[in-house]
């Protein structure tokens, strides 16, 4: 679905993606973890087409998305939640859903859009309920929940998370995780998500990632990596000996 | 059958984009762990991540035997010692041992590809699995008694040696797959006969050698005498040990796990890639080991990859059977001669035995072969001109074959010494 081969970005003299390659199947759960400044948003980024890439290609059904702006990147079927949810604070939660859906808006039925936006209510109920509240009043999982549906209503055949349990209570945390696993079994999306919380994002995912300074040190199934004495230490926050 | 058919029967753009990403990780680590390597990252004045093609990384130096027993015991190993849950070392047919580590991923992965070979033989959960491999250093026993349990099947690690233990186990416990060295299997194979026990009292279905270069005759030999059906399998400890590649039961070259092993044949002497289809070094990368990762080691086995698709659908590549080694090559009176060429040779002849032994001498500087033969009894107590004439045409054969002449000599049936690990069929007497 998405392949990724050396790919090189940064800003500035800054360089942060160091010759990143990696892929994503159809219908696979990939995360990518990695420590603060790994270069994870960056490369989210530039997926999304929002930061040009200095070298590498990147495909996206078998064509190229390298110089392909970012609402094209959108309307091909490749949506961005982006980190800390960025949504439209004074917005109500439908205008917000509404807005998601603008790139095809002109192309699809206002009950298409309707339709949707039920299923994304039938996935977060909680939005509903909160259907004409400002987003700023949410909390922080429903800001989650709805920069998801957002997403959504792009109608994406896959979808890059940035950080999405940033800022999160522990509950609300295993929340969202399951909530991504809906999305692949509801949505048969494609999902590539980018995570901090790297058991979380291990839990859910088919296969990872580590990004470390912008090089990609360890990749495999999600049990491997679990048991990756070098992740375990540094991303799993714990000694390989203690805690079962 | 397949064991990992998302991985075997692989797109092979898919593959390579994997085999591509792991190559990646594992420069990027070894550079930071693994001072060797890194030195040599340094010393060409490069970083892992100016690898950006397979083309650049053929520009990497070639590890080589030589630095593993420089790096004795543990210098190239890529984690501390206390994430290693398993040590081996090489079974030493060549001078020093070396050593090889394996994280508990490591043993997973490995399971995993022994289960691939295994299943590529034939053996399924209902099998039950006689390893003849000796368990111990040597990675033979070990690596296919996990993978064969982690298929589910009934294993028995009777290890190596005590062959009439082995043949009344193999009867009594109904024994369908025989896991040993190619000429072990042989050994069972006459004492079955000598004993006078029926193929009938046996169940044996398969037979999965490996460890030592045979023959597609004595294969044939195997096959027939044994009533089984025997594939090749082919590792090296230095790599991981068995789980390299693996014949399936087209028994037409041995598919490689590529998503694991990166490999590339090259000119022994000029170090340049081959084509495909032509005979030259087999040098492995591995693309997920934790412990013990390997850039482009030198195997000195000699193989080629065979071009073209396997009818069982897998999409790995092929590696012929191993020919021989860049090291046991002889080279007499300036050919190359490999002994798997002799022993093809004394297969076409009736009345010899499956039992060579190649004794190279030096006089006044030039090479003399001679090549011991063991012959049936018929032959041997029968009149002195049949003898002649049977040591006449192995000569001839041999000398059509080899392109030099050498010397045969003919001895009684079970004199030479017999195998119950590798076989010591080159003993050479010159000072080089």
């Amino acid at each position: 679905m998405l392949r990724i081969k050396n790919l090189e970005a940064g800003y500035g003299p800054l360089k942060v993606l160091r010759k990143v390659s990696l892929h994503i199947g159809p219908g696979e759960i990939v995360t990518v973890i990695g420590a603060n400044g790994a270069g994870k948003t960056t490369l989210l980024k530039t997926v999304s087409g929002l930061l040009a890439p200095r070298g590498g290609e990147i495909l996206f059904e078998k064509k190229t998305i390298r110089k392909v702006p970012a609402e094209r990147i959108v309307s091909l079927g490749c949506s961005l939640v982006p980190e800390g949810r960025q949504l439209f604070a004074p917005m109500t939660v439908r205008e917000n859903l509404i807005l998601g859906a603008c790139v095809q808006y002109r192309r699809r039925k206002h009950e298409e859009v309707t339709e949707d936006m039920e299923r994304v209510f039938g996935l977060f109920p909680r939005l509903k309920e909160r259907e004409a509240q400002l987003a700023g009043t949410l909390s922080g999982g429903e800001q989650q929940m709805l920069a998801i549906g957002r997403a959504l209503l792009s109608r994406p055949r896959m979808l890059l998370l940035d950080e999405p349990s940033m800022g999160l209570a522990p509950r609300m945390v295993r929340e969202i995780f399951t909530h991504i696993v809906h999305l692949r079994k509801e949505f048969g999306l494609t999902i590539l998500l980018v995570e901090q919380n790297a058991r979380g994002a291990l839990r859910v995912a088919d296969r990872g990632y580590v990004l470390e300074t912008g090089r990609i040190i360890l990749q495999g199934p999600s049990e491997e990596l679990l048991s990756n004495q070098d992740v375990q230490r540094a991303y799993l926050g714990r000694s390989p000996e203690g805690e079962a | 059958m397949y064991w990992e058919p998302d991985r075997e029967c692989m797109d092979r753009e898919e593959l390579e984009q994997l085999q591509f990403e792991r190559l990646q990780s594992t420069l990027n680590r070894i550079y930071s762990h693994v001072p060797f390597y890194r030195k040599r990252f340094d010393s060409l004045g490069g970083l892992p991540e100016d690898i950006a093609s397979l083309a650049d990384f053929s520009r990497l130096p070639f590890t080589a035997k030589e630095d593993l027993r420089e790096s004795y015991p543990y210098g190239l190993f890529a984690v501390p010692l206390r994430e290693v849950v398993r040590i081996h070392a090489s079974s030493g047919t060549t001078g020093a041992s070396t050593v090889v580590g394996y994280t508990r991923n490591d043993i997973r992965i490995w399971s995993n590809l022994t289960a691939r070979v295994l299943t590529m033989g034939g053996v399924t959960k209902d099998d039950v699995v006689q390893i003849a491999f000796g368990y111990g250093l040597f990675t033979g026993g070990f690596g296919l008694h996990y993978g064969a349990e982690r298929i589910g099947a009934s294993v028995i690690p009777a290890s190596s040696g005590h062959t009439l233990r082995q043949i009344k186990i193999m009867m009594d416990f109904k024994t369908t797959a025989l896991v040993s060295t190619p000429s072990y299997a042989m050994l069972v194979a006459e004492t079955i006969r000598e004993q006078g026990i029926p193929l009938a009292a046996l169940s044996l279905k398969y037979g999965l050698f490996g460890a030592e270069p045979w023959s597609e005759r004595m294969r044939q030999e195997i096959q027939e005498k044994l009533g089984i059906v025997a594939t090749d399998n082919y590792g090296l400890s230095e790599i991981i040990g068995p789980g390299v590649s693996g014949e399936c039961r087209e028994q037409n070259g041995l598919h490689i796990n590529e998503d694991h092993f990166l490999v590339e044949v090259v000119d022994p002497e000029t170090r340049r890639p081959m084509p495909d289809g032509e005979t030259g070094e087999l040098v492995i990368t591995s693309l997920t080991k934790e412990a013990f990762p390997m850039i482009r080691y030198r195997t000195r086995d000699l193989t080629s990859i065979l071009p073209g698709h396997c009818p069982c659908g897998r999409t790995l590549r092929r590696m012929a059977r191993v020919k021989g080694r860049t090291d046991d090559m002889l080279i007499i009176k300036g050919v190359n001669v490999f002994p798997s060429q002799i022993e093809s040779v004394l297969f076409e002849i009736e009345g010899t035995e499956p039992h060579y032994q190649i004794v190279i001498d030096r006089k006044g500087g030039l090479d003399e072969v001679t090549v011991h033969v063991e012959v049936g009894e018929t032959i041997f107590f029968d009149q002195m001109r049949r003898q002649r004439d049977m040591m006449e045409l192995i000569r001839k054969r041999l000398a059509q074959e080899l392109g030099i002449s050498v010397e045969v000599k003919l001895v009684e049936k079970k004199t030479l010494a017999r195998s119950e690990g590798k076989s010591q069929r080159v003993v050479d007497h010159r000072k080089l």
